[in-house]
């Protein structure tokens, strides 16, 4: 380190450190006001990653993280050896599969229809009534659901299923109906957000091309097939992305709040998310839960690179990263 | 207009129509269960068109209104700390992100950009927080965790500033002398007032409507907020009752309580803030999310 020493660099031309050094000190204001900002991420996301050793530890509060003794794949071992693991897994993928095919097509076709609407006034007010469902919490989409199902007094079961002349359902102890409760319930509240995104990215194309199709007499239909969707397929194919690399993600209120926590329908409601946080909490078994988190996490994290690699593959430009 | 146009266009607007009542009607439902009189509801059930009109629910709710105040003012505190916290930390860190010359930039970034790729779980990120930092049952419990700060709403931010503010400002403000934080303030904010409050919109959205971290970090009743307590009598009507009162006296109270109708008054004090300011915020949401969407 003597190269560094004071008296040496006063000889020599600035070295690139020194350089360096002055730039830190240009910008030193810049760089103090990403401070708070940083040591946020660094206390809310680097430090839990620090903390996914617990996944290999059998966690005693005595002994803190470090002194914990190890469990090596032990955690890992007991998870994929219960039932749970496959459950929660396929049901984490499977309605996600569902939701992003759903609510693609729904959004798409909503998007593509209120384009066509040559009143903005009208327009803009259909927006806003399909953008509502969006902006409430899960706690009340579970309030409104329950309105529906509540077994007693609900809607579908006094209104509906007494109309045609059939028993009342008792809805929060049925597993096999939850499928398609919760289908409709995340398209209720998700469909207008999605939608709304499409429609900016209509909006943004050119009018000349619609007008030289118009001239070479083209139909609403070819113009649909032909200009827009192949225009606003970067948009499609980066939203569609996102959703696919989060696919080992679930909406946690969904699966929640909206079944109520009930016991019964666990085979259907439960996804990775709900079952870390019942491990965690319910069972305070902590090794468990942090193994099936790092499961999540780091195939996560492959699906989000697999992803981006096969875009880059199509269009360079559309790649995330 | 050609025939197809004329049959075509009504069709959409069928569909629009169809598409609003089905975003609508829950929210009518709960509202009117809400003023129904609990015997039209063991009566009839639920239903948009109650046999009798009470309003027995919402007296009992403002009779009792000491949990539900508590748990709005909670929310309302956690919301208005929250949002400016997270728009000031976001708004610091995303200029900077934003300058060309700032030293050590794509580092800076891509420390940002990995907390979207990977997590530690749940499990280990909780553990910080109430080992390492004691956040248990505190206000900042609602405030810190997840919520303060989205690298997302960075990353928008940061595009807008990049796009929108003119480097010669910039360079205008270093001839005259101005600092870099002066320069930040004076010049750069004013003139980034529709992505602040962009911003401000979607926090303050998260912020009201968050009940995971008050599920995860709070078990004392008086920190609650609303959206919890909304959870929590949702499964158990008289968790409203839950509080210092002999057990005597809340006997009673279950007793008269109109136990149907009181939980979809409560989600109606609970939401209709929300419905009410929508109409007023809706244009500014939906640009933002178009902002959003068409990344620059």
């Amino acid at each position: 380190m003597a190269a560094l020493a004071p008296a040496d660099s006063v000889i020599r031309p600035p070295s690139r450190l020194r350089t360096f050094g002055k730039q830190i000190k240009k910008f030193r204001i810049l760089l103090l006001m990403m401070i708070p900002g940083l040591a946020y991420l660094f206390v809310n996301n680097y430090i839990p990653m620090y903390g996914v050793i617990l996944a290999f530890k059998n966690l005693n509060y005595v002994d803190g993280i470090w002194g914990s003794p190890w469990a090596g794949m032990d955690n890992f071992k007991f998870l994929f050896n219960s039932p749970d693991a496959y459950l929660i897994t396929r049901n984490t993928v499977l309605y996600n599969v569902v939701f992003i095919i759903v609510n693609l097509i729904l959004a798409l076709s909503t998007a593509l229809l209120i384009n066509e609407i040559r009143d903005k006034v009208v327009a803009r007010f259909y927006q806003s009534t399909f953008l509502l469902p969006h902006i409430i919490s899960m706690v009340v989409v579970a309030y409104l659901v329950y309105s529906f199902l509540n077994t007693e007094s609900g809607l579908v079961n006094r209104q509906l299923v007494n109309l045609f002349g059939s028993e009342a359902i008792s809805w929060y102890n049925e597993a096999r109906y939850w499928p398609y409760i919760l289908v409709i319930v995340h398209a209720w509240k998700g469909v207008g957000f999605l939608a709304i995104i499409y429609f900016a990215a209509i909006i943004g194309i050119d009018k000349e091309y619609y007008e030289a199709a118009t001239i070479d007499g083209a139909s609403k239909w070819k113009q649909m097939t032909r200009i827009t969707i192949p225009l606003i397929a970067p948009v499609i194919i980066v939203m569609t992305l996102l959703s696919i690399s989060s696919i080992m993600r679930s909406d946690f209120g969904l699966f929640y709040q909206v079944p109520m926590n009930s016991g019964p329908l666990m085979p259907t409601t439960n996804t990775i998310d709900t079952y870390v946080y019942r491990a965690m909490t319910k069972l305070g078994d902590i090794g468990m839960s942090s193994a099936a988190g790092l499961y999540q996490s780091v195939v996560c994290f492959f699906l989000i690179l697999g992803a981006n690699f096969a875009v880059r593959k199509i269009s360079k430009n559309d790649a995330l990263f | 207009m050609t025939i197809a146009t004329r049959i075509r266009t009504p069709l959409i607007h069928v569909f629009f129509i169809l598409f609003a009542i089905a975003s609508l009607f829950p929210f009518l439902l709960v509202f009117m269960v809400s003023v129904s009189d609990e015997s039209s509801i063991i009566n009839n059930g639920y239903t948009i068109f109650p046999s009798k009109i009470s309003f027995a629910a919402y007296e009992f709710l403002f009779n009792d209104f000491a949990q539900i105040a508590r748990a709005y003012g909670v929310t309302i505190l956690v919301t208005f700390f929250g949002t400016i916290g997270s728009v000031l930390i976001t708004a610091l860190f995303a200029y900077p992100l934003s300058r060309r010359d700032l030293p050590l930039r794509r580092t800076f970034s891509f420390i940002l950009f990995f907390t979207m790729l990977f997590s530690g779980g749940m499990v280990p990120w909780y553990i910080t927080y109430v080992t390492m930092f004691g956040l248990k049952n505190t206000l900042l419990s609602m405030i810190i965790p997840s919520l303060l700060l989205s690298a997302f709403n960075v990353l928008l931010m940061r595009s807008f500033f990049a796009n929108t503010i003119p480097e010669s400002i910039v360079e205008s403000g270093t001839i005259d002398g101005a600092g870099e934080f002066t320069i930040f303030l004076k010049l750069v904010v004013p003139l980034s007032a529709p992505i602040m409050a962009t911003i401000a919109l979607f926090n303050l959205l998260a912020y009201w409507n968050d009940w995971y971290n008050c599920m995860l970090f709070i078990d004392k009743a008086n920190l609650m907020n609303i959206q919890y307590l909304m959870t929590k009598t949702l499964n158990n009507v008289q968790f409203l009752l839950m509080k210092a009162d002999t057990s005597s006296q809340v006997g009673d109270l279950v007793a008269k309580m109109p136990t149907e109708t009181v939980r979809m008054a409560l989600a109606i004090v609970g939401v209709s803030p929300l419905l009410l300011a929508y109409p007023f915020f809706q244009k500014f949401y939906i640009s933002g999310i178009t902002s959003g969407a068409v990344k620059g």
